[in-house]
């Protein structure tokens, strides 16, 4: 008997006898000889008890240096939030976890009224009247707008800032691709997007809130300046600071994507998290996706269940507005739980917290020789920085320290070489940034030092 | 009076304003006027309406939800299609290890080589068991997956100077194939199936022609049947170019028996959520790695987990595993990050945890456990009025017709279904595949007992006699579910997708 | 619902749509197989008022809770009238699909194509 199976060796007598077969063997005889494994599958091993299991990937974790083992400001896109106990405590209930989607909404009310709840929660903080039960992650809720886009408008081209993430930049070029829809990218100026003309074939013009450097963007304004040339205006919006920021929706915006792993989820090296996708009541019939809606039973009680399905694959099938069948329903349990734990003031509080903490690190930061802002618009959470030495040699000399100062900007931006991209959440503390501002002074004077070593022994 | 405790009330609903289980972290540097930090005009006039509720409020309401799923840790889900194996315990744990939990996916891969390590050895494992060379595991779901499959054919076709524009699925496939066929930009070209269950091979080789780019099939098939075909099935595709696609959402029937790359192959893609046991979440996550041969290989998706051997990377004599951006071929991202990691611990647990004979009886059981299931029908009568759909035998799962259910007792597939659930039992899946009327599809998986079996046969048999009787009792269940049928009609034709304030 | 009934004074198409002649216009709609077929109706997708739609060729959709059925033009014209009255209420469809849950109406563009579609007999027959 192996792992997790209960057949005993009678079991099995009296199940082949039931069926009619001598053997489990006969039971594969559709399978034609050419095309079977004459061999055990290789590398794999013979299988490990439990504990044995426990040890191996523990010590694999072990290897990784987590938020846990350094004092980490690395965010672009994904942050090191505290994540509330209850969370944990509720998420893991096998009621939660180890149901399928709801396709028996008798028994699945505790699932559908969470994603209701969730829909709710989603639509306050992004002004949208209707959202989804939520989508694979961030950059891919991107792509999944331009589809909507792509279905909706006109026009061949996505016009996409500089400043939505990189990743979802490339997501979207992966995917637009086979639309035979062009990309083209509006620069950033100053920190923020600059939308040139954009002429009458426009599908969509695609922005993000604060944008990929921090910036908080004038969204009213692109998102005028999109619907004049007949596009439809999708922001990619970092969910916490939209607690403080005007809401898209008020500003115009047609659909709403982002990234929701800060509400609630953990790192977990980049996923799962879930992504989250709210349209004005127009697009409602064309958004991809779960959606879980209001009704009453055959007795006249309030119940729910998925709606608008005719939308999915399962019906519409080639037709259908996306290929996606399954939400992310448990980590977007996770985020109606942690906004419903931060609650209607707290969520506010803890924003601030942030924004005051941000600033004091910018002014801290700006303040240590040879680092300067590479953009001075407003922040919330999240902000850009040029130093004046290599910065991945800065980032490994803060590391000998305990402190992780960010994510490198040269990869994705090469125009900003020595750029550093800076995070603080509710975790790092005025203590951290202190710490952070001294180690930051001390390997940038380092970098110096050997630059001047190297040039004198040059010279 | 005493008011009654009322379960159906939304989370806003409890909501009183000054309540809160939020507690601020100390404001620790000098405050600065918010005016000054985010001018007026970039905020919002009010904040989100989000409740205003203490912890325990919270916690009472989503603990009393959750008392209203039915869930595979309390009793048998036969969903079909779906492998609702069991979900190992020690999988939680392990993924909660802040060395895995709390890791950031933009950490140097120099500080990251547990992680990559454990995703390189799962793409190893993987390969292994699809009989394909190269994994990529950025995909975020076996719909994710499935596009990866589509746009890898593209750029293969591409690459070679080809512009191919059509797709096959057979008319058994499920409605992801042709709804991520049009996301590629390709054309739906329906095959059909012939009086076994098998893809017609005569409307495939009609079919299959200079304008296909790929067929994309499912083996076993979404009737729980191997394709008797498969060898000539590639023949005729990889005769005109095309590539051969592999959905995987029925792997559980083949692990360690038979390989995906073996039958000809080039793309497969796992739902890990399925045969490897992520839990599923109420609906998510999960995740959709892609296997490929040598010639899709350099159209994988950016990035790549790599090992580069001693001295090619930190100089230690270790090996180094690392993400390899640099792929010019590559049809580019489908994501952010390197996909979902907490999902590949679990499934590598599971993996380690059967290892290659595991893995084998895995599929043997839930191989013969279906089988089993459907004699034990057969033996209880029920097969009159509830026949297979095709009398072979089948693999992990399989498909009854419930027309002449319908016909004699007055009882459609859905009413069973319903009546099902007052028997603390989830249904099967439902009016799936199309091509069979009334559609019942059984999976039981490996990890249900024999006493579980039977006790489903039983009670299928009961529902049937009972329905002799009086069809009323199925057409109106379920009676004891907490809430009993929905108006669904209702919800789509005004929808109410969002608390009113 | 009501009871099956196949008005005698309207012309039928094979794809279960009707077509009540006025003239050189027509009012189209679905019959009363194709409305029990799908089911409870929950929302109409009407075409844009100016719009062409051809014979034998789908102009709409209409959709129940688990199904989209293509509707189709049993005669070709112009679109003159959109029955709005179903964006509220698209179980009309259901309750009277030869009155109230009308579709749309058509300037004809060629009479002659009415001689191709069936009378209420003929319809009947092809449902056995």
């Amino acid at each position: 008997m192996s792992r997790y199976t209960s057949a005993t060796d009678d079991d099995r007598r009296e199940m082949l006898a039931a069926i009619g077969v001598g053997s489990v063997e006969e039971l594969f005889a559709d399978i034609p000889a050419g095309v079977r494994l004459d061999r055990p599958l290789s590398g794999l091993g013979e299988g490990l008890s439990e504990q044995e299991v426990f040890e191996e990937f523990r010590s694999l974790g072990e290897r990784n240096v987590s938020a846990e083992d350094e004092v980490s400001f690395l965010g672009a896109g994904m942050y090191d939030h505290y994540v509330p106990a209850l969370i944990d405590s509720i998420i893991t209930r096998s009621e939660f976890l180890t149901p399928y989607t709801p396709y028996q909404p008798e028994i699945s009310q505790g699932g559908l009224q969470a994603m209701f709840e969730y829909q709710t929660a989603i639509s306050e903080l992004t002004g949208l009247p209707v959202s989804n039960a939520s989508v694979y992650e961030g950059p891919s809720a991107v792509a999944a707008a331009g589809y909507v886009a792509k279905y909706s408008g006109k026009g061949q081209r996505f016009v996409i800032s500089r400043g939505v993430h990189p990743h979802s930049r490339e997501t979207l070029r992966t995917h637009a691709h086979a639309w035979g829809m062009e990309v083209v990218e509006a620069p950033l100026t100053g920190g923020v997007t600059e939308l040139a003309d954009l002429g009458d074939d426009v599908s969509a013009v695609i922005v993000q809130q604060p944008n990929f450097l921090g910036a908080v963007e004038d969204l009213a304004q692109l998102a005028q300046a999109a619907h004049d040339a007949g596009a439809l205006v999708i922001a990619a919006c970092d969910p916490l600071p939209l607690a403080l920021l005007k809401t898209p929706g008020e500003c115009g915006v047609d659909i709403v994507v982002g990234e929701g792993q800060s509400l609630g989820n953990r790192l977990d090296f980049g996923g799962p998290s879930f992504g989250f996708f709210a349209a004005t009541e127009a697009l409602m019939r064309r958004i991809p996706g779960r959606i879980a809606g209001e009704t009453k039973d055959v007795d006249g009680k309030r119940g729910f269940v998925l709606t608008l399905q005719t939308r999915e694959q399962h019906i519409r099938r080639e037709k259908a507005t996306s290929n996606i069948c399954t939400a992310q329903a448990l980590n977007a349990l996770a985020g109606v739980i942690y906004l419903s734990w931060l609650g209607r003031r707290g969520i506010v509080e803890l924003v601030e917290l942030m924004l005051q903490r941000t600033a004091y690190a910018r002014e801290r930061l700006t303040a240590v020789d040879g680092v300067s802002l590479l953009h001075d618009r407003p922040v919330v959470r999240e902000f850009a920085l040029e130093l004046d030495a290599p910065v991945q040699r800065v980032i490994a000399r803060c590391r000998e320290n305990g402190i992780n100062p960010g994510y490198a900007l040269g990869r994705d931006y090469p125009e900003h070489e020595n750029g550093l991209l800076v995070a603080i959440t509710e975790q790092r503390t005025k203590a951290d940034i202190d710490r952070l501002a001294s180690v930051l002074e001390s390997a940038i004077g380092a970098e110096g030092r050997a630059a001047g070593a190297g040039a004198g022994a040059r010279a | 009076m005493i008011r009654e405790a009322d379960d159906t009330l939304t989370i806003y609903e409890r909501s009183k304003p000054g309540r809160r289980a939020f507690v601020r972290p100390e404001l620790d540097v000098p405050e600065r006027p918010l005016d000054e930090l985010l001018a007026p005009e970039l905020r919002r006039e009010e904040p989100p309406r989000l409740p205003e509720v203490a912890e325990p409020e919270i916690v009472r309401h989503y603990n009393r939800l959750s008392k209203r799923n039915f869930d595979l840790d309390t009793g048998f889900y036969p969903l079909g299609s779906c492998t609702m194996k069991h979900n190992p315990k020690l999988h939680e744990r392990i993924a909660a290890l802040p060395g895995h939990a709390r890791m950031h996916p933009l950490q140097d891969p120099s500080q990251a080589q547990g992680a990559l390590e454990l995703m390189w050895r799962l793409q190893e494992a993987l390969g292994e068991i699809a009989g394909l060379p190269h994994v990529s595991l950025q995909p975020s779901a076996g719909s994710q997956g499935e596009l990866a499959g589509v746009l890898l054919t593209r750029a293969y076709h591409e690459d070679r100077g080809e512009h191919r524009t059509k797709v096959l699925t057979p008319d058994t496939a499920h409605g992801t194939n042709p709804a991520t066929v049009t996301m590629g930009g390709y054309e739906v070209v329906k095959v059909v199936s012939d009086a076994h269950g098998n893809v017609d091979l005569d409307d495939l080789r009609a079919k299959a022609d200079e304008d296909v780019a790929c067929l994309m099939l499912t083996n076993p098939s979404t009737l729980g049947l191997f394709e008797t075909g498969i060898e000539e099935i590639e023949r005729i595709v990889h005769g005109v170019g095309a590539t051969l696609y592999y959905d995987g959402a029925n792997l559980n029937a083949i692990m360690g028996i038979c390989r995906p790359g073996d039958m000809g192959f080039d793309i497969v893609h796992f739902n890990l959520h399925k045969s490897f046991t992520q839990p599923h979440g109420g609906g998510g996550p999960g995740a959709g790695p892609v296997a490929v041969s040598e010639r899709i290989e350099p159209f994988l998706p950016r990035p790549q987990v790599v090992r580069r051997e001693t001295g090619e990377g930190n100089g230690s004599r270790d090996p180094f595993y690392d993400l390899d951006h640099n792929r010019p071929k590559s049809i580019g991202r489908l994501r952010g990050f390197q996909g979902n990691y907490g999902v590949f611990v679990r499934s590598y647990a599971y993996i380690r945890s059967l290892g290659a004979p595991g893995l084998r009886e895995a599929s043997e059981t839930a191989v013969l456990n279906a089988n089993y299931l459907l004699a034990k029908l057969r033996e209880h009568g029920v097969a009159e009025r509830l026949p297979a759909a095709y009398d072979r035998l089948c693999m992990h799962e399989f498909v009854l017709s419930g027309e002449p259910m319908r016909r004699e007792l007055g009882i459609k597939t859905l009413d069973l279904a319903k009546r099902l659930l007052d028997h603390g039992v989830h249904p099967p899946t439902v009016y799936f595949p199309l091509i069979v009327e009334e559609a019942l599809m059984v999976e039981p998986t490996e990890t249900e007992t024999k006493e579980t079996l039977d006790r489903f046969a039983e009670v299928v048999a009961e529902i049937l006699r009972e329905a002799r009787d009086d069809p009323s009792v199925a057409q109106n269940a379920p009676h004891t579910t907490p809430v009993r049928r929905l108006d669904e009609a209702a919800a789509a034709r005004r929808p109410v997708v969002r608390q009113a304030m | 619902m009501a009871d099956p009934s196949y008005p005698d004074d309207l012309k039928y198409h094979s794809e279960h749509d009707w077509a009540r002649i006025d003239g050189d216009s027509a009012t189209f709609g679905i019959t009363w197989y194709a409305q029990d077929a799908l089911g409870e109706v929950v929302f109409f997708d009407p075409p844009q008022v100016g719009s062409q739609v051809s014979k034998d060729q789908a102009y709409t959709e209409v959709e129940s809770v688990k199904a989209v059925s293509d509707v189709i033009a049993p005669l070709s014209g112009e679109v003159t009238e959109v029955n709005d009255a179903l964006g509220d209420k698209p179980e009309t469809i259901n309750e009277d699909p030869y009155g109230e849950g009308w579709l749309v109406k058509v300037k004809l563009s060629d009479l002659t194509e009415v001689d191709s579609l069936m009378d209420s007999t003929e319809y009947q027959a092809t449902l056995d």
